[in-house]
C-alpha cells in the first residue's frame, strides 16, 4: 500500500503549494480570458470556493484537480457571457491564420507532401506513456511553445471543451480560421511531442 | 488526388465536425497509401486523449509513487 504523506491539514498549510497553485491557475486563466482583471477575479473566486471544502481532500493532487475544475467552470461562464454579448456582431473573415504559416512550409514540400524527414512516425502505445511523469513535463513544455492565439483556442477546444461557435465568438475569428488555428496547433504539438519524446522513447 | 497537407487538415477538422462521405472516402484512399498520414490520423486521437488526462490533473509533481500501474494489477 502506498503511504500518503499529505494529511488534510498540511495540504492547506503548505504555503508553497498554495502559492504555486495560484500561480498555475492565474497563468491558465490569463491565457483563456486574455484579461488580467477577469483572470484575477476568476482565480480568487475559484480558490475561495474550493478552500472552504479543502479538508475533504487528502492529497494535493486531488485538491488541485478540484480547484481547476471549479476554475474551468468559472472561465466557461465568463466566456459564455462574452459570447452572448457578441452574438449579434459576428466577426468578419480576418487575420486569424497568419501565425504558423512557416511551420506548414517546413513540414510539407511544394506539392503538399510530407518532407522525407518530417513524415509522422508510429508512436507505439501512447496510452501507457501518457501516465509517465517525464512525459507530462515534455507535454507541458510543448503546449507552452505554441503561439499564444493557437494555444488559447486549442485549450478552449480541448480543455474547456467549448464549441466552435463559442470559441469563434469569444476570439473574434471565423469558423474556417478557427479550424486553421486548431490544425496548426495540433501540427506543432504533434511535431514537438514526436521530436522530444516519441522518437527517443520508442526503443525504451 | 488529395495531398498530405489537405489530408492532415481534414483529419484535424474531423475533431470539430463530421466529415462528408466524399471526404471520408478520399481520406481512406489517401491513408491506404500514405503511412505518414495514417500515423498522423491516429495521433489526432491520441492528442485528444492526452489533453483529457492532462485536464484531469495527471500532473507530474502530484503523482504518488506507483501511480503508473493504477490501471493494471501490480504483481
Amino acid at each position: 500500500m502506498n503511504t500518503l504523506t499529505d494529511t488534510p491539514s498540511n495540504t492547506l498549510a503548505d504555503r508553497h503549494f498554495l502559492e504555486q497553485l495560484r500561480h498555475q491557475m492565474l497563468s491558465f486563466a490569463r491565457l483563456q480570458l486574455n484579461d488580467d482583471h477577469l483572470a484575477e477575479d476568476a482565480v480568487q473566486e475559484a480558490l475561495a470556493g474550493a478552500l472552504k471544502n479543502a479538508d475533504a481532500f487528502k492529497r494535493q493532487a486531488a485538491l488541485k484537480t478540484w480547484v481547476f475544475a471549479i476554475l474551468k467552470n468559472k472561465i466557461t461562464d465568463i466566456l459564455r457571457q462574452k459570447y452572448r454579448l457578441q452574438e449579434h456582431m459576428l466577426p468578419d473573415d480576418d487575420d486569424g491564420c497568419k501565425n504558423g504559416e512557416e511551420l506548414d512550409d517546413q513540414l510539407f514540400d511544394h506539392r503538399g507532401h510530407w518532407q522525407a524527414d518530417e513524415r509522422p512516425q508510429h508512436w507505439g502505445a501512447p496510452q501507457r506513456l501518457v501516465y509517465e511523469r517525464q512525459f507530462w513535463q515534455v507535454f507541458d513544455a510543448c503546449l507552452n511553445h505554441l503561439p499564444a492565439q493557437q494555444a488559447r483556442v486549442f485549450m478552449m477546444r480541448e480543455f474547456l471543451e467549448l464549441s466552435s461557435n463559442e470559441i469563434c465568438s469569444a476570439q473574434s475569428v471565423s469558423v474556417s480560421n478557427l479550424h486553421v488555428l486548431l490544425y496548426r496547433a495540433r501540427l506543432q504539438l504533434r511535431e514537438c511531442l514526436e521530436n522530444n519524446w516519441f522518437s527517443g522513447a520508442q526503443e525504451a | 488526388m488529395m495531398n498530405c497537407r489537405e489530408a492532415t487538415r481534414l483529419m484535424s477538422e474531423a475533431q470539430e465536425r463530421k466529415l462528408s462521405l466524399g471526404e471520408t472516402a478520399e481520406l481512406k484512399i489517401h491513408t491506404m497509401i500514405c503511412a505518414g498520414c495514417k500515423n498522423f490520423g491516429q495521433q489526432m486521437q491520441s492528442l485528444r486523449g492526452m489533453m483529457r488526462s492532462f485536464a484531469q490533473g495527471d500532473d507530474p509533481e502530484d503523482k504518488p509513487p506507483g501511480w503508473q500501474g493504477h490501471n493494471k494489477d501490480n504483481e
